[in-house]
């Protein structure tokens, strides 16, 4: 009896006895989860990703709890959700139903904005080939630059699974520090005259049936060009559909809220799941968060680069700031744009075009990942 | 397939796949909104 009670306090200390002995990866894991809590409480930085993101990396961290093994609950959500791809996907459905591709539509053309945005994700992609990276690691690796977070895991998580946690942290990271990354390279590659260029405010609207007929011609037309990405780009122009139409409240009403926000817990606890010390702490991790930084960096370059072409093409009416919205961190990168605009003529707008580049940019960032997949297709990589 | 000869294959048909493809929604939106014209009674209210 003596020897049972003995090996039952044996079992009880058998964590804190792992954690002394092998446990220092999960210890500064725990401190990371910790940091990633900070940041979502204290700071407010996608709170509703980095919370259970945090929280997951702090389960996991907990040693011998068995949660990311077979049967466990983070293993549960990360097969259910993450191998099989649905909760990208339902999140995307969710975000194109909370979308307004209005100025989009009111001025198509800024949709350029959007593909030039993306560029950060090709030099990327060659600089973590040039550090060694295997060639499907680097392409999850550089869909960092898409500054999308479902994308991102959606690829990662076909072909590179082993870097989901480095990988869609780092873009969710990056993403919330768009305001801190964006403008001194917005400032450092325009002219003063080129930052207080004002834009004609378009009047022009577009008709409901526009709008309707917009999300099933993107769907059909993209996904004939790069059928790989028909997942990703079907699911945010259903979204959008169902919100346009305007028939299926309910349904656009449950994609944007209840849908979206019980997928995005499950997403968060998942990832935090892949966060377990020993796999997670490898100098290749730390190269991820510096490629990814850099590929956000790119983007806005090529965005402005992009901004000063058109400035020039069209004798000075387009302003290059708006070259930085070309992205997908939605609205945050529009905003980033009409803060710096009228950083320098207090009398400038620039948010309506911004918000066109910028959904723009959701557009550009799945099309880049879409054609991707399909070029990889091509030449039998996947 | 050595690691440049993918990298620049993959960033030339990447980059010029997803330009192309947003110049042909560019036209096609276009094309719609010849096709479906906001009404002249919406457009004085939105000129507004």
């Amino acid at each position: 009896m003596l020897e049972s009670i003995i090996a039952g306090i044996s079992g009880l200390g058998a964590g804190t006895m792992y954690l002394a002995t092998k446990g220092l990866p999960n210890i500064i894991m725990l401190f990371v989860g910790g940091v990633l809590l900070y940041l979502a409480i204290k700071r407010e930085i996608e709170p509703l990703l980095l919370l259970p993101i945090g929280f997951g990396c702090v389960l996991v961290n907990v040693p011998l709890s068995d949660l990311m093994e077979q049967g466990g609950m983070l293993r549960f959500f990360y097969d259910v959700g993450i191998i099989t791809e649905i909760f990208p996907l339902l999140i995307f459905v969710g975000i194109g139903a909370m979308t307004d591709f209005g100025p989009l539509l009111e001025n198509p053309k800024i949709l350029l904005f959007g593909a030039a945005g993306q560029l950060g994700i090709f030099c990327t992609l060659l600089l973590a080939l040039a550090l060694g990276f295997p060639q499907l690691d680097a392409v999850c690796i550089g869909i960092i630059g898409a500054c999308d977070g479902p994308t991102a895991i959606y690829v990662t998580s076909q072909y590179a699974p082993h870097l989901l946690g480095p990988v869609s942290v780092a873009a969710y990271s990056y993403m919330s520090l768009v305001p801190i990354i964006q403008p001194p390279i917005m400032k450092a590659l325009t002219t003063e005259k080129e930052r207080t260029t004002r834009m004609a405010i378009t009047k022009e609207s577009v008709s409901k049936n526009t709008r309707i007929l917009f999300p099933i011609i993107v769907t059909i037309a993209t996904g004939l060009i790069a059928p790989k990405g028909l997942p990703l780009m079907g699911t945010i122009m259903l979204g959008n559909l169902m919100k346009e139409s305007g028939v299926v409240a309910r349904l656009t009403g449950a994609s944007e809220n209840e849908i979206a926000n019980i997928v995005t817990l499950f997403l968060g606890l998942a990832i935090g799941g892949t966060m377990e010390g020993h796999t997670f702490l490898k100098s290749e991790t730390l190269l991820i968060f510096g490629l990814g930084f850099l590929a956000i960096s790119l983007d806005t370059v090529a965005g402005v680069f992009f901004g000063k072409i058109m400035y020039r093409l069209t004798g000075g009416k387009i302003n290059p700031l708006i070259g930085a919205a070309g992205i997908s961190a939605y609205p945050m990168a529009a905003r980033v744009v009409q803060a710096q605009g009228q950083r320098y003529d207090k009398k400038n707008f620039l948010l309506m075009h911004a918000m066109g580049a910028n959904t723009g940019g959701q557009i550009g960032s799945v099309m880049a990942a879409a054609v991707m997949l399909s070029v990889l297709k091509g030449m039998g990589l996947i | 397939m050595s690691d440049w000869s993918f990298g620049i294959s993959l960033t030339i048909v990447g980059v010029s796949g997803t330009f192309l493809t947003l110049g042909i929604l560019i036209v096609v939106i276009e094309l719609t909104k010849k096709i479906f014209p906001l009404p002249e009674s919406k457009k004085d209210s939105a000129g507004r």
